[in-house]
């Protein structure tokens, strides 16, 4: 029987250094995997020791594509363990400053890092070349998402003004008024964004998924909610190491997420839309059934769409929440470290993003564990692989690879990410 | 001078957040433009495409931490004719060089069921320790103003412009009030290298050394100064130790009171 390997060295288009390997026989496929070769750097080992006020910081630096996720699962992790609500203005700036995160890093994904799958393009420069106008509106959307970030955060890649608490300067409401007329654009540009995303060709692709994403009583979620699934979960966040567990495999640098006794899930925008659909405008909601997308979705193709209606979502809210904006007394909450343990989970654009610290009672990190979205989805994609590939084994090799290629980027991995590493105890046979 | 052919550009990665070059991405207003002037030749996170070297520009991020990435900057050097490192991973170790003031032995196990898996160095290296590098960018992340100032300085043949002076400078500049001065608000900004455009003390924090050091910086001076201001032994050693921790000047001065 004939053996045909794909192999893709270096998978592009995703955030840090992946490689894809898959084996056939015949019509069978016989081994998939996604290597993850990204090197790793130990982020909860030399948290121990810091101070609880420096993990925003720090824990942004494991990935640059989505800091302010980190400093967010951060700083809620944090203020659980001071047993301490951040309430009124400064939760309405930190829902803000994640639209911001999640426009730039969702118009970064749908434009520059997707489409040109569906498009045949190598890339959205190459892409650019015929559709300047498209690769443009893209770009603009995405400047619309930095310019929160940089003006909330101080910059748009590690922003600086984050702090357990609240931020150490916040706005005052003139100085957010510019953005609304930015956000007028871009969500008129997300609107139409939906449309054309919803035009795309996309593969028959269908299966079963038990999704995750955090479920809040009266909002999408950001920063807060019960960790539910469509398939029975549904607990609070500081259950999510009973529930949830850690592989470690000899091919990858990164760590297989499952849940205990069922296996592999799915986490990100496709999960949140399926989840939390009552949760979104009516706008949205309409606009997603006129283009064909009434929930559940279940063709992970189609998160190009999701991630454009996010990407409306989040301006709609944006504008919201600075219209509705009063500047508050003090920029933060004041703090008291004791000794305890605090669990954060946020809605990182590619989907929950778990911390868990033990401190000292000086505010000293003892002990983190933190579990990125990709380390989630890592087994989804692999399974994904399995199922997808066996009805086309008879496509040219090289449409092939790149179909595979598209079908890891549908998840937009983010291997810096993963590969951090998460302090875990597994039972080996 | 009339060039025959757009010179190719190469980003190459490694130990890294992604950051510095998703700056590249994040010059909205200039990308298209950029990539009308530089081949776009050899960038992952942007294409699949791969257009063979010798490489005019290379940007390189990240550190070195494995014995396979020590081999690869070779390569990269040898297809290099400029190289630049971007950031502080690039220039100084970034913060995964914190391992290299403990045992990496011990990171392993803390971190990893099954350590044999993994291959890594005991230490994390800039890149200037393995190859000859043209110029740094410093930062973490980059500016984007500087990565854009740094090619096209590289594009006209000529020396960049990003000078060596303190954060301090960039505040006096842009007419900020001294946060430890003002405030007794402990600051690095005195021996941090500028290019940020003085964000912290903007937003009324103390700058905490994401450039790394300037130039000739007195940090024993700064030092006593955040002693004054009643900053314990302890949290100077963590200050110094971030995301520059293993750039000299930084190292001996957590050293030094790492000692005490
Ligand atoms: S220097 Fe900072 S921003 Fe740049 S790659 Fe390293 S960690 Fe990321
Ligand atoms: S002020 Fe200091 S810590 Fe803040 S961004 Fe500038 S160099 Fe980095």
């Amino acid at each position: 029987m004939k053996t045909k390997v794909i192999k893709v060295d270096y998978l592009a288009r995703v955030e840090g250094e992946g490689a894809l390997y898959v084996k056939i026989k015949g019509d069978q496929v016989m081994d998939v995997r996604l290597k993850i070769f990204e090197p790793p750097r130990f982020f909860e080992a030399f948290l121990r020791g810091r101070n609880f006020a420096e993990a925003p910081d720090i824990t942004a630096r494991i990935c640059g594509i989505c800091p302010i996720a980190y400093q967010m699962s951060a700083v809620h992790a944090m203020e659980d363990a001071f047993g301490i609500k951040v309430e009124g203005p400064i939760r309405a700036l930190r829902r803000l400053i994640y639209c911001g995160e999640w426009i730039e890093s969702h118009a970064l994904h749908v434009y520059l890092l997707h489409a040109p799958d569906f498009l045949g393009y190598e890339d959205a420069i190459q892409m650019a070349r015929d559709h300047p106008d498209i690769v443009q509106r893209g770009l603009q959307l995405k400047k619309v998402g930095n310019e929160i970030v940089r003006l909330l955060g101080g910059r748009e890649i590690h922003p600086i003004n984050v702090r357990v608490g609240g931020f150490y300067r916040v706005p005052t409401k003139r100085e957010l008024i510019p953005l609304m007329e930015q956000l007028h654009w871009a969500r008129e540009a997300a609107l139409e964004t939906v449309r054309w995303a919803a035009a795309l060709p996309f593969p028959e692709f269908e299966r079963d998924y038990e999704f995750v994403a955090l479920r809040h009583p009266t909002e999408y979620p950001f920063n807060e909610g019960r960790l539910v699934s469509n398939k029975g979960l549904d607990i609070a966040v500081s259950e999510y190491d009973d529930h949830f567990v850690e592989e470690h495999v000899s091919y990858s640098n990164a760590l297989h997420s499952t849940i205990k006794n069922r296996g592999p899930y799915f986490v990100g925008p496709l999960a949140r839309y399926n989840l939390n659909f009552d949760r979104l405008s009516p706008l949205v909601r309409e606009l997603a059934c006129d283009v064909g997308l009434h929930p559940p979705c279940t063709n992970p193709f189609k998160s190009i769409i999701v991630r454009s209606l996010e990407i409306l979502y989040a301006c709609d809210e944006a504008l919201r929440l600075i219209a509705e904006y009063e500047m508050p007394d003090k920029p933060a909450v004041e703090i008291q470290p004791r000794a305890a343990t605090g669990y954060g989970c946020t809605e990182a654009p590619r989907g929950i993003l778990y911390h868990r610290y033990r401190l000292g009672d000086d505010g000293t990190i003892l002990d983190a564990k933190i579990v990125p979205p990709t380390s989630q989805n890592q087994k989804m994609i692999e399974s994904d692989l399995w199922h997808f590939l066996p009805s086309r084994l008879d496509m040219p090799h090289d449409q092939l690879v790149w179909h595979c290629e598209q079908a890891v980027r549908n998840y937009d991995p983010c291997i810096s990410c993963a590969t951090h590493f998460i302090k875990l105890h597994i039972e080996r046979e | 001078m009339v060039r025959k052919r757009r010179p190719k550009l190469a980003v190459w990665k490694f130990a890294s957040c992604d950051g510095c070059q998703l700056t590249l991405l994040d010059c909205e207003d200039e990308l298209l433009r950029l990539a009308g002037q530089v081949q776009i030749s050899y960038f992952p996170e942007a294409s699949r495409a791969i257009v063979r070297g010798p490489y005019d520009l290379s940007l390189v991020e990240g550190s070195i931490t494995t014995p396979h990435d020590a081999e690869r900057i070779h390569q990269v050097r040898r297809a290099s004719k400029v190289l630049i490192t971007i950031g502080a991973c690039a220039t100084a170790g970034g913060i995964q060089a914190l391992r290299n003031f403990k045992d990496v032995r011990e990171f392993l196990s803390i971190v990893y069921a099954t350590p044999e898996y993994i291959q890594t160095l005991n230490k994390s290296t800039p890149i200037a320790d393995h190859v000859f590098v043209d110029f740094e960018l410093r930062g973490c992340p980059i500016n984007k103003h500087q990565l854009i100032e740094v090619i096209s300085a590289f594009l006209h043949g000529r020396k960049p412009n990003t000078p060596p002076h303190s954060v301090c400078m960039e505040c006096k500049r842009r007419d900020i009030v001294c946060v430890m001065v003002a405030h007794g608000t402990p600051c690095l900004g005195p021996v941090t290298h500028a290019g940020c455009g003085a964000i912290c003390p903007a937003y009324h924090r103390g700058c905490y050394g994401c450039f790394g050091p300037k130039e000739t910086p007195n940090t024993n001076s700064l030092s006593a100064r955040w002693s004054h201001l009643g900053v314990k032994e302890q949290d100077i050693v963590r200050a110094f130790r971030s995301f520059n921790a293993y750039a000299e000047p930084f190292r001996k001065e957590g050293e030094a009171h790492d000692r005490a």
